[in-house]
């Protein structure tokens, strides 16, 4: 009796495990190599839009930037601009009227031609709240160009933007990815669907979006500044890190961005090549300078001393950043003070400062994010400033958020909660960052990013000097001060410069990483 | 019938009214909101009064729930703020690429975990017991996301036999085959914990039923005990199985969160944690109702199937 249902449980595993090899062996083998001339690029996030004016993160960007033109552009491995969809301008003596001429024969993706007025739709489009297609917003970061008044078409191939006061960042935002030009007969056709349907003038031509699975983008054979050998881009989201390395590994995808520093000794040999290029962040801790311990400069120093930052890029970060000696990022090269030194990590001479200040064992609130844009690894690094602190003598209690909580909590200023926090920029200009959260009139109630309350006169009136100088000598000049004053203040612990890294396979050529953080294809070779 | 079925329809209205209440409130109570998450550093006050203004989030709390819940009921459920079209859309491709992973999984394991129990309470104390409960303590044991994470590793980095992620290749494809390639991974390490439960669940209900006097009646009127084991007790036990099932597939569901995140799934759950990350009300309100009217309704789908089977059960 038994043995009848000894027998069935036997022929029963066979069944099942010869369905199962069946099912196994009918699918095509799996890992096929990715097509040469199609290169197939890890992304971090599925990405929100393909509409420059609409998007604020670096992930988009990446996309972006391969897809549409702006006026002007990034030089190759710089952060200073060149002409591009404008082939020059000029600027009036005041600094506040630009005039661009365009470039002739440029044709969007879409057959519609590039000219003058659709500068001035793509501006008014953005700024002009009672433009028709002002409603295929919101776009956040149409704050960039709150300085322009209005835009005019004095010809087709000539525009001019006249700007409210001079604005020294104006060129370098018009080159960041809010001021990519959009084809305004793309926009007239989709309305609030052109984000999903984009044309733009660049070296690829959208193809498809499937989503949470691909943006496909083709080579433009008539592009302006020659076509790519690419055949075709397949941008792929995939949010795990984990699994994106595996997909490298597998040879599922031919480039990676953002490889987590734990994974980046998986690439070694000769299958891949690892890529890094230090751009413009800054990764800080915003000291509160109002009250607490820290309304002391003394104070301030010993926590510059204190941390071991050579520590923190080296062992925690693995080396995937620098140690930053200013609110300045190298990467800014014009516009840095190479004379600048960090401060070195010196634990009896920050005791000392204490000892001086009258405060041997301050208590200090310290907040914590547990990710977040630009943020590295902020909760190992928190855990070791932490420590590298309390052996000083601060006594330091971590409060850790979720990100948006966090922003939350930061932006309207540190006072009554706590006397650090941890926080990280990437700009485009070296006028944004320092602006925004170092000056008297940056502090939390007038709108600014100054959460710390720093304050001194001369800075403030270097940055507005500095914002209203068309040459760019002069402002160079004026950024070098700020940052030897902003140093020896200390309104912030200057931690590290992140260095953007990138994996490519072997199969891949010619790839280059840029300051900007942006993504450039139209060079690569994919073999 | 009918009558049972539509009171079980009408029971649910409520349910799903008390769902949307929770996830609203859940959504308008945690901190951070949308603006805050999409302008990122540049969230000024100014910037972020502004894009909430346009976000149409500016209004009270109790006005921007009727609202939803009455566009709802005309089938608007708004656009998401992160992904820019409309939430229905996204939800429904995203569902339909879980309810292919969540539903071979579901299978899997009620196949393989009826089967497994059955076989090992026939055999009970035999070698197939026991090599079936030692597998069914270490599948239920081990957690999905590691699995899954170990079969990547081995199958698809190691070997190369498998895609390490995606539901089809990215360049070329599409095809079944294309899928069942991708399925087979995320497929079994969702399957496996729920497998393990089904399989201990049928044993112990078979054994339950193998000592019953019509067992001992149907074998001693000479019926084979492949008959007595696959067509009278597992008919009788399936009463107690299927309501195991109806919860497994709960689970299943909310498995395929970690699973789909592992694989890179474009499903439902990996969806809503990055909604919820980029907190786009609309697009998590959205999703939860949608899969918690889905599961009352399966939950009701299983409460009828077991009606049928077994005539005591009131209806």
């Amino acid at each position: 009796m038994t043995q009848g249902i000894l027998n069935w449980t036997r022929r029963g595993v066979l069944a099942a495990g010869a369905a199962m090899s069946l099912s196994l062996g009918a699918v095509a083998p799996a890992a096929a190599q990715t097509p040469p001339g199609v290169l197939i690029v890890g992304q971090i996030a599925e990405p929100k839009a393909l509409d420059p004016a609409a998007v604020t993160a670096v992930n988009d960007f990446r996309i972006l930037m391969n897809v549409y033109d702006g006026l002007v552009r990034y030089k190759s491995g710089t952060l200073e601009v060149e002409p591009a969809l404008a082939t020059g301008w000029e600027i009036s003596e005041d600094g506040t009227v630009y005039t661009f001429k365009l470039r002739e024969g440029v044709k969007f993706h879409d057959g519609s031609d590039f000219d003058a007025e659709a500068v001035k739709f793509n501006f008014d489009r953005m700024l002009n709240e009672d433009h028709p297609y002002h409603d295929t917003g919101p776009f956040p970061l149409a704050f960039f160009f709150s300085a322009v008044r209005e835009v005019e078409v004095v010809d087709p191939l000539t525009v001019t933007f006249t700007l409210n006061a001079p604005y020294a960042p104006f060129l370098s935002n018009l080159a960041y990815p809010t001021g990519l030009i959009v084809s305004p007969a793309a926009v007239e056709q989709y309305g609030a669907d052109f984000g999903r349907n984009p044309s733009g003038t660049g070296p690829f031509k959208f193809v498809e979006w499937r989503s949470n699975e691909a943006v496909v983008v083709e080579g433009n054979p008539d592009y302006w500044d020659g076509p790519t050998d690419l055949q075709a881009v397949v941008f792929r989201p995939i949010t795990d890190a984990n699994t994106r390395t595996a997909e490298m590994l597998a040879g599922g995808i031919d480039l990676m961005v953002e490889v987590p520093p734990v994974s980046l000794s998986e690439f070694q040999g000769d299958s891949f090549t690892v890529f890094e290029q230090a751009g413009p962040h800054v990764w800080f801790l915003i000291l509160n300078a109002k009250e607490g311990p820290f309304a002391e400069k003394a104070v301030r120093q010993a926590a510059n001393y204190a941390i071991n930052k050579t520590a923190l890029v080296d062992n925690v970060l693995e080396g995937t950043a620098d140690v930053a000696a200013g609110p300045t990022p190298p990467a800014f090269a014009w516009a840095y003070n190479e004379s600048l030194e960090p401060y070195p990590y010196d634990p009896d001479k920050a005791k000392a400062l204490l000892a001086e200040a009258g405060m041997e064992n301050p208590e200090v609130t310290f907040y914590v994010t547990e990710g977040g844009s630009g943020m590295l690894d902020p909760i190992a690094m928190g855990t070791a400033i932490q420590a590298d602190l309390e052996a000083v003598g601060f006594d330091v209690t971590i409060e850790t958020y979720e990100w948006n909580t966090f922003l939350g909590n930061v932006n309207p200023g540190l006072e009554g909660k706590a006397d650090m926090a941890e926080m990280a920029w990437m700009t485009n200009d070296p006028d944004t960052l320092p602006y925004l959260a170092l000056r008297t009139d940056a502090w939390p109630d007038k709108g600014g990013f100054n959460s710390g309350y720093y304050s001194n006169p001369e800075v403030d009136s270097l940055l507005e000097e500095a914002r209203v100088a068309t040459d760019q000598d002069k402002r160079a000049e004026l950024y070098k001060k700020m940052q030897t004053i902003v140093q020896e203040d200390a309104p912030w612990v200057f931690v590290a410069n992140w260095k953007q890294n990138a994996v490519t396979s072997d199969r891949v050529e010619n790839f280059e990483l840029q300051p900007s953080f942006f993504l450039l294809l139209k060079d690569v070779v994919k073999n | 019938m009918t009558g049972y079925i539509l009171k079980r329809l009408v029971s649910a209205i409520p349910v799903l009214l008390g769902i949307t209440v929770i996830v609203f409130l859940i959504m308008a109570m945690i901190p951070g909101d949308p603006a805050t998450a999409i302008l990122g550093s540049y969230a000024t006050p100014e910037n972020v009064e502004k894009l909430n203004r346009d976000l149409g989030l500016d209004q009270p709390l109790v006005a921007r729930y009727f609202i939803w819940l009455g566009n709802m009921l005309t089938g608007d459920f708004g656009r998401s703020f992160a992904l820019n079209r409309p939430v229905i859309d996204e939800v429904l491709d995203r569902f339909s690429a879980t309810l292919v992973l969540a539903g071979t999984a579901f299978i899997l394991c009620a196949v393989f975990g009826i089967i497994a129990g059955v076989v090992s309470a026939a055999r009970q104390y035999g070698f197939a017991d026991k090599a079936i409960t030692f597998a069914v303590l270490l599948g239920i044991s081990v957690p999905s996301f590691f699995l899954g994470m170990m079969m990547i590793l081995i199958f698809a980095v190691k070997l190369r036999w498998l895609p390490v992620s995606g539901m089809f290749a990215i360049y070329g494809g599409g095809d079944l085959p294309d899928l069942l390639n991708h399925l087979i991974m995320p497929a079994l390490a969702l399957a496996v914990v729920a497998t393990g439960v089904v399989a201990r669940l049928s044993r112990s209900a078979m054994l339950e039923v193998l000592r019953q006097d019509f067992i001992r009646t149907a074998r001693a009127k000479g019926v084979g005990e492949r008959d007595v084991v696959w067509r009278h007790a597992l008919k009788a036990a399936m009463v107690s199985i299927i309501p195991v099932l109806g919860i497994q597939a709960g689970f299943v569901l909310s498995g395929a969160v970690y699973i789909e995140m592992v694989f890179q799934w474009p499903g439902v759950g990996r969806m809503l944690v990055d909604a919820i990350l980029k907190r786009d009300i609309l697009l998590v309100q959205g999703g939860v109702v949608f899969v918690a009217a889905c599961y009352v309704l399966f939950n009701i789908a299983v409460d009828v199937a077991q009606s049928l089977l077994d005539p005591r059960i009131k209806t």
